[in-house]
């Protein structure tokens, strides 16, 4: 047991932050997130800046441009761009999802084609899981793809897929055989999201902005070659794409609440706090600092047996909830102003739009619920619910 | 970074776990004959030479039997005090010690010798009159010591600070023993138990909650073995680790014993179901010292108007900090 960098380790940080000194741009720094980050160039630029400096993909193996770096970096790259509060890449669905599936279960082909340009944002990844009717239950999925002269049509409809309007390319589970229920019969396909066919319509959200979208598929080709994976195996195909989103979000949260909170006490010493929100900080930031370390236990068992530990399934329950409480104690620390919007509010409505943005926390990447029951009955052992 | 046990202090657990197990009251002599009291005492007073994270796992293990005997007083308390030949005592298991930080001394029926606080140092108490007070929590009696008069000095109070975060982080350890059995007993009763024609566990009133419960287990884990590690090596970060890790564990370990009582029903709230001792055990670490409450307006204090110390540097002092 040893928690500080090790000398290589550390050399890694160094570097890195000094890098993150040098190259973020100052307009950036501290971005709130949300809808504003697809506007204009910036971020894809700054994505570009990431991915030529060799940060992106840093754990791929390097002959699909990663930089085959142990996971220990991939942490202390999430610690350190926290730290800086610099904004991610803008291509979180396709270096934390579809790349993983692709390296698992694409052909040399698809490899070849797809991982370097989503490295460098010039292509942008969206996700087409979650259906009207296939929300938690993601074995509902009905969009179909009916295989016809040697390839598919797809029809159907996804939604809550972030970044659908700006994508190049979405991961797309859809029913192949409609005959079947349930987990058998379900394909995974790769659609070009630029092919006739396919709309994109904004859903506006809780916080006034649309980040995410509706996307309707009416009789789309996709070629037989963006098959991912065999015909009928597209649950299976799928798990692996869920399991990098859960599996390797952990450090990204962690930091992320620890720039909540660190702004939190900042507020707190601008406008002062009460004991009771004093009590409520510091149990904000005990907890954040047992995350910290929880992912760090998690990790070190990946490290050293290859499968991460199973106290790392909390992690997205625990910062979700984590996020709403921080949030709306900064507004019950603002008093009053916390009840007005956008620029008329103090700090540029920053809190106001975290606390409403929050609510979506416990419901996007898994529900509370279902991470409950996950616990419950896959590391403590419950019997099935279901 | 690192975050694993060695397989050495691996089979240290497996050793106290088949211990304890067999022995469930042990004598103070048969846990030195094991090594259990010189753990981090220097080889040349007759210790192992080893760190706290060593004795973290002991105090783990100790709190998942509620232990009761002077290992939390002597190790966890009073160590940092004693001067090399009275630690050489305690290796050899000849010496047993308890320390009056507040009024209420813990383990105060078994330990052997008791220390007091007194002006700017820590001294040995003469002759002074014990009482052994009647407590909830029977496997952990507090007493009361009246009169007598300082005996040697052992330690400058400078030293006080150290025994802060060596107490308070071996409690948060027990907490997370016996936070632990309580939780694999409300899983082993809603995993058989059955009700309406189903096993209890399938309902999630029942399950979710539980799954909270190794939710604060495992987070009073990862907080209680990062401030074991920092007192281990003396990190500056020591005196909030331990005061966020006793805080968090102590109400954790109460949170999940309440848990696992609702669970089993009538039976978790019967004298005979031993939950209601874990649950007492859960209580007095609580209330022992500092509570939450206290440790969290230090831990505010310390956030809102002072600084929180980084992690140590590296070995060849490449600057390291947090990701924050």
């Amino acid at each position: 047991m040893d928690l500080r960098d090790t000398l290589e380790e550390a050399a890694f940080r160094a570097e890195l932050r000094a890098w993150l000194e040098e190259n973020l741009p100052a307009g950036l720094q501290g971005h709130r997130g949300g809808a504003t980050r697809f506007e204009g160039p910036e971020m894809r630029e700054w994505s570009r800046a990431l991915y030529a400096a060799g940060y992106i993909g840093l754990t791929w193996p390097e002959e699909y441009g990663g930089g085959g770096a142990p996971y220990t970096h991939q942490a202390i790259f999430l610690e350190e761009m926290a730290r800086a509060e610099a904004p991610p890449h803008i291509g979180v669905i396709g270096i934390g999802m579809a790349g993983p599936t692709i390296i698992a279960h694409g052909t040399d082909e698809q490899k070849g084609r797809y991982l370097a340009p989503l490295l460098s944002a010039e292509e942008i990844w969206c996700q087409g899981f979650s259906e009207p009717g296939a929300g938690s239950d993601l074995a509902g999925v009905r969009t179909s793809a009916r295989q016809e002269n040697g390839h598919f049509v797809v029809s159907g409809q996804k939604v809550w897929s972030s970044f659908a309007h700006i994508a190049d390319f979405c991961i797309l589970l859809t029913r192949s055989d409609p005959e079947s229920t349930r987990h058998a019969g379900l394909t995974y396909l790769i659609v070009d999201m630029h092919a006739p066919g396919v709309e994109v319509r904004g859903l506006r959200q809780i916080t006034g902005e649309a980040e995410f979208n509706e996307i309707f598929f009416d009789d789309v080709h996709v070629p037989a070659e963006n098959l991912l994976g065999d015909v009928g195996s597209g649950w299976q195909v799928a798990m692996t794409t869920l399991l990098h989103e859960r599996g390797t979000l952990g450090f990204a949260l962690q930091a992320t609440l620890e720039v909540q909170i660190r702004k939190l006490i900042a507020l707190a010493q601008d406008r002062g706090a009460n004991q009771l929100q004093r009590d409520r900080i510091a149990r904000e930031w005990i907890e954040m600092q047992g995350l910290r370390y929880t992912n760090y236990r998690s990790l070190s068992a990946l490290m050293k047996t290859g499968t991460p530990g199973p106290e790392g399934s909390i992690s997205k329950l625990v910062w979700s909830e984590a996020n709403q409480r921080v949030t709306k104690l900064a507004l019950e620390i603002l008093g009053p102003d916390a009840a007005l919007g956008d620029e008329n509010a103090p700090y540029g409505g920053y809190w106001q739009y975290q606390q409403l943005r929050s609510r979506g926390n416990t419901i996007e990447a898994g529900t509370s619920e279902v991470l409950r029951n996950i616990v419950a009955e896959r590391v403590l052992g419950l019997p099935y619910s279901r | 970074m690192d975050f694993t046990f060695t397989p050495e202090q691996e089979a240290l657990r497996e050793q106290a776990r088949e211990f304890l197990a067999a022995n469930p009251e042990p004598t103070w002599v048969q846990l030195a004959e094991l090594g259990w009291t010189g753990v981090s005492i220097a080889e040349e007073d007759g210790g192992a030479g080893l760190t706290f994270v060593e004795e973290a796992v002991l105090f783990e293990e100790l709190g998942r039997t509620l232990y009761h005997g002077p290992y939390f007083a002597t190790i966890g308390l009073a160590l940092p005090a004693l001067p090399s030949e009275l630690r050489a005592e305690v290796a050899a298991g000849e010496a047993s010690w308890t320390l009056a930080l507040g009024p209420l001394v813990p383990d105060l029926d078994t330990a052997e010798r008791v220390a007091i606080v007194g002006g700017d140092g820590i001294y040995e108490l003469e002759d002074g009159e014990r009482e052994v007070l009647a407590t909830t929590d029977e496997s952990r009696p507090l007493g009361v010591v009246r009169g007598g008069d300082r005996g040697r000095r052992l330690a400058d109070s400078t030293v006080l600070a150290e025994i802060e975060a060596r107490s308070q982080t071996a409690l948060a350890l027990e907490a997370c023993g016996l936070a632990r059995l309580a939780l694999e007993d409300a899983l082993e009763y809603a995993s058989s138990r059955e009700q309406f024609g189903k096993k209890i566990g399938v309902y999630q009133a029942v399950s979710h909650p539980l799954a909270d419960a190794y939710t604060r287990v495992e987070l009073s884990r990862s907080l209680a073995l990062w401030a074991a590690w920092c007192v281990a090596i003396g990190d500056p970060q020591a005196a909030i680790a331990a005061a966020a890790a006793k805080s968090y564990a102590g109400e954790s370990a109460v949170a999940v014993c309440e848990t696992a009582i609702q669970s089993l029903g009538g039976i978790g709230f019967t004298w005979e179901h031993r939950l209601h001792r874990l649950y007492k055990r859960a209580l007095g670490i609580e209330s022992f010292g500092a509570s939450g409450t206290r440790l969290r307006a230090e831990v505010a204090a310390a956030l809102v108007e002072g600084e929180v110390p980084g992690l140590s540097q590296t070995p060849d002092s490449v600057p390291v900090t947090q990701g924050g």
